[in-house]
């Protein structure tokens, strides 16, 4: 019970408390870029969950398992790169192959998202706050996607809002996209303290 | 970059001085917009930060012009980020060693450069097209634009949130630090405001 308490807790932390969106700035191109519709903001979100939950965990493994031991944490950033654009392109290919409606639905955003700060920052974060169970870094680079996807999702109603209102030439798009994420970042500034 | 013109010298010139205005990667591109505001609470870290994103840059580009005849088209891009990541390495170790203050504040924004969308996007746009001359003038460019757009971020967060700029008191004692410039609703909307008064800049020029 106590174990699964502190999943839970690490679980609220990155999702809202440490949205890595709103604190760490991962992620602000796509947030900016996609987050035009609803839908497509959530496909987008769906496809960083699942490669995030996949590179945290595999990261974290091969530096666990293999880095480490042999003292080769210099190679470290090579490596997770190779493993975040190999966990990608097996996305990729599986679920082309499997899940066609699936991949019909956000297959676009999967080879963009080799690149997205957020899957390396998941992996480069983890190892700074030294998690070392595999239980947690599953639970937490699942989280952090889901927060990455919630963020989103608010950021996309938003716009869809601001569309029709009568924004300042000058600050049409990103200007005034900027500001309203700011706004939001307060309105999330709300969570912090509640869970250390 | 593809010109045809034999003026050499004109070509430099442009390849060194799009970058800075023109094609400033945060103000007009919108490119590589997580160190922008995750870096500039203050004016020293964002220096660094600029800094480390010219030299990635500059070798990235150099590495890259000189094997540009050798990328396959589909293994293009993860060529590019391996050159990338080891350079970025590079740089990681360096500011460890002798900068370790600076290399804490960073932390894990000096190997997010890896992923940063400005260093791919020069490789894809220039450096896999033009000699190793005009790729390093480019990079130089291009870095220099986004290490401005930095310290102006930088240097109105610091000054609004501390009263100091480098370290110096330039607000009277009397001046209230704004609390809310450190935090996260700072940075975006004062990068907000900058695009804002970017664009009214360029559409004065073009009018």
């Amino acid at each position: 019970m106590d174990r699964f308490y502190v999943l839970l807790m690490g679980f609220l932390s990155v999702v809202l408390v440490n949205n890595f969106v709103f604190t760490k700035f991962l992620g602000t191109c796509p947030y900016l870029g996609v987050s035009g519709r609803i839908d497509s903001a959530f496909g987008m979100g769906l496809a960083v969950t699942f490669v995030t939950a996949l590179s945290g965990t595999l990261t974290w493994l091969v530096d666990f398992y293999i880095l480490t031991p042999l003292g080769l944490e210099v190679t470290r950033y090579i490596c997770y790169i190779v493993i975040i654009a190999g966990a990608v392109q097996l996305v990729e290919m599986y679920v082309r192959k499997f899940f066609p409606s699936l991949y019909d639905a956000f297959g676009i955003f999967l080879p963009l998202i080799s690149t997205n700060c957020v899957i390396l920052g998941v992996c480069l974060f983890i190892n700074i706050w030294g998690t070392n169970n595999l239980l947690e870094v599953v639970v937490l680079s699942a989280g952090v996607g889901i927060g990455f996807t919630v963020a989103i999702c608010i950021m996309a109603g938003i716009r869809e809002e601001l569309a029709l209102a009568d924004v300042p030439k000058s600050f049409k798009d990103a200007p005034i996209t900027l500001i309203t994420a700011g706004i939001l970042t307060l309105a999330f500034m709300g969570f912090a303290g509640m869970i250390k | 970059m593809a010109n045809d013109s034999d003026n050499k010298a004109g070509l430099y010139r442009r390849a060194l001085l799009t970058g800075l205005w023109r094609e400033n990667p945060t103000f007009r591109l919108l490119i590589g917009m997580c160190p922008p505001l995750a870096v500039t609470t203050a004016v020293k870290p964002a220096l660094t930060m600029g800094i480390s994103v010219i030299f990635v840059l500059v070798c990235s580009n150099l590495v890259t012009s000189l094997m540009r005849n050798l990328l396959k088209s589909h293994l293009r891009i993860i060529m590019f980020t391996l050159n990338i990541a080891t350079f970025v390495t590079i740089c990681d170790l360096f500011l460890r060693a002798y900068a370790p203050r600076m290399s804490e504040i960073l932390g894990a924004y000096v190997p997010l450069i890896i992923v940063n969308c400005i260093i791919i996007f020069r490789a894809e746009v220039c450096a896999s097209k033009s000699g190793p001359i005009v790729s390093i003038l480019d990079g130089i460019g291009t870095g220099s634009g986004f290490t401005i757009a930095l310290c102006i971020l930088a240097g109105i967060r610091e000054v609004l949130a501390t009263g100091c700029f480098f370290d110096i008191r330039v607000m009277p004692n009397s001046f209230v630090p704004w609390l809310a410039m450190r935090m996260p609703v700072g940075a975006f909307v004062t990068l907000g405001l900058l695009l804002g008064l970017a664009n009214v800049m360029t559409m004065k020029k073009e009018s």
